[in-house]
């Protein structure tokens, strides 16, 4: 294993997040407020409880679940796509680097970002509701999980994004919306049966309502399906990557 | 000399079928200069991105040290450096964080001293802290050389290494590139400019359409391909060529003083002798007499004008 090269990697992608400090932590903290203004004073006012959880604290995992999916999409999709518009990207290539320690590299680094941003958020979040967990472990790995799958789709919209536009369509067309409709901000029990069944259809819920088992013990689905879903998220990922890589597509002609 | 490249018959076509290199094969010696001239679009780029792995070639093998560079490519990629063409850079890194980048890309432990002795060769020490962005063009082919150099290759490929750079800056260039191979470093050029390919390589290349059309020694292949002109000049002008000089292929120059008479070095004669006697037969005294060579440049164009010509007939 080229070590030193995975960790050069990690550290110049970090030296990125470092020197866009506030611009990373402030965007999350914002909008996690304004959230917090608009569902749980403003409507949260006429939903008091949700599976006997308060609604402001209620919809907190799923904040941070949206987050942490826009994030993670975002920061390795953008870290891998920019030496590619920039073209620095030939000295990776020419690097006695393996597929995995480039992926692991630049896909560690997007997670850790994303990890970061997700402890923000879970400390904004206190200073406007009660946030219990229940099950602190099992958050960690619902965080890190989500984190890194998440991490590696972006890698994926990296490689073959032809535009900075390309980086923006996935995560605005498919990902908010999936999460939004994922029980973010209600359980999938408050809709009519029709549109229950509908839900199931949504990876996202299950990774949502996994990771609020994890606060709450309360979810909409089984936790090991959720822990199904994400795993095989993840290998989907993995499997993808791999294969586009021992191709050399978009990468090397 | 042991060889430090082994290319054979390596093939690569881009996915609009377009081929870029055909049935190249070419051996590099280890501690030379090695210069690859050729136009546009020849494959010069190609090649050198196939050898260090930014392109995928599909047929022939690439060894280096004796290592296929598919099958070995961690040992191979650790003993090989490249200066892109393009100044592709960081542009909100800095010159230090650039190049301690590059060093732990290739699998080295950091060694400040080191990259300290290296910015300083290159005159850069003074812009450590400073971001690429607000650097010169000139300085940040300099960044791109430390980077190249930050992991101690054995053999370095410079892609244009001078493109877009003033003279001034071209001739400091040439005086790094002349030091890296005293120092033992294999340096393996691609350049438009002949004059750099004279004035720094040992041997050279030239590829058109994707192929390999010659390889030999710089010096063997102008005093081969080359022709010389000798200049006679004369005290009084020629009124009217006649007499002995009649029978020579030669021009003269406005003044009628000059007689430039142009042969090849390879020819079994190559009448210099008797045209010298012939002008004092004719009673003409000789003020001055030089020669001048071809460049390589001229042979360069020489030998695509032909290739070409070649390609159209086929």
């Amino acid at each position: 294993m080229n070590w030193f090269g995975i960790k050069a990697i990690y550290i110049h992608e970090m030296e990125r997040f470092r020197r866009t400090l506030f611009q990373s932590l402030a965007s999350p903290i914002i909008t996690t407020s304004l959230y917090f203004v608009v569902f749980g004073s403003a409507i949260g006012s006429r939903i008091t409880e949700i599976d006997g959880i308060n609604y402001g604290s209620y919809i907190v995992p799923g904040m941070i679940m949206l987050t942490i999916l826009t994030q993670s999409i975002s920061n390795a999709s953008f870290a891998f796509y920019f030496p590619r518009f920039t073209n620095t990207i030939y000295e990776i290539l020419a690097a006695p680097l393996s597929s995995f320690e480039i992926v692991l590299g630049f896909v560690g680094a997007a997670a850790s970002k994303s990890l970061i941003i997700g402890c923000v958020i879970i400390l904004t979040a206190n200073f406007f509701v009660d946030v219990r967990i229940d099950h602190p472990l099992l958050m960690m790995f619902f965080l890190i999980l989500t984190s890194i799958t998440f991490a590696l789709f972006g890698f994926i919209i990296g490689m073959y994004a032809e535009g900075f536009e390309g980086l923006q369509i996935i995560p605005i067309l498919v990902i908010t919306p999936l999460v939004f409709l994922g029980g973010s901000f209600y359980s999938i029990n408050m809709l009519p049966e029709f549109w229950q069944k509908i839900s199931l259809l949504n990876p996202v819920l299950y990774l949502i309502s996994g990771f609020r088992y994890s606060f709450y013990e309360v979810s909409d689905v089984s936790l090991f399906t959720s822990t199904l879903t994400i795993l095989t998220i993840l290998i989907g990922c993995i499997i993808f990557i791999t294969y586009t890589f021992s191709k050399g597509y978009r990468i090397k002609d | 000399m042991k060889n430090i490249l082994e290319i054979n018959n390596v093939t690569k076509f881009y996915k609009n079928s377009v081929k870029a290199l055909e049935n190249v094969d070419l051996n590099i010696k280890e501690g030379e200069i090695f210069a690859l001239l050729g136009p546009n679009g020849a494959g010069k780029s190609t090649l050198i991105n196939s050898i260090c792995g930014i392109v995928n070639f599909n047929t022939g093998t690439i060894k280096i040290n004796n290592m296929d560079i598919v099958k070995n490519y961690r040992t191979t990629r650790k003993i090989t450096g490249i200066v892109p063409q393009e100044l592709n850079l960081e542009s909100f890194e800095t010159v230090w964080n650039n190049v301690n980048y590059s060093r732990g890309l290739f699998g080295k432990k950091p060694d400040h001293n080191y990259i300290e002795k290296l910015l300083k060769q290159l005159s850069l020490w003074d812009k450590k802290d400073n971001k690429i962005k607000e650097l010169s063009g000139g300085m940040k082919r300099r960044v791109l050389i430390a980077k190249a150099l930050s992991h101690q290759p054995k053999l370095l490929f410079l892609d244009e290494p001078t493109a877009s750079v003033d003279v001034e800056l071209r001739k400091d260039m040439w005086d790094v590139v002349k030091k890296l191979n005293e120092d033992g470093v294999t340096i393996i050029l691609t350049t438009h400019y002949i004059e750099e390919a004279e004035e720094l390589s040992d041997r050279v290349a030239v590829i058109n359409d994707g192929k390999i059309i010659l390889v030999d020694e710089k010096d063997k292949l102008i005093k081969k391909l080359g022709e010389k002109t000798i200049k006679i000049e004369l005290f009084e002008p020629i009124e009217k060529i006649n007499g002995n000089l009649s029978k020579y292929n030669f021009t003269l120059d406005q003044t009628n003083k000059i007689i430039s008479h142009t042969y090849n070095l390879n020819s079994n004669t190559t009448d210099i002798t008797e045209l010298l006697n012939d002008v004092k037969k004719d009673g003409y005294e000789i003020k001055d007499i030089n020669t001048e060579q071809s460049s390589l440049e001229e042979i360069f164009i020489k030998l695509i004008k032909e290739n070409n010509n070649e390609l159209v007939r086929n």
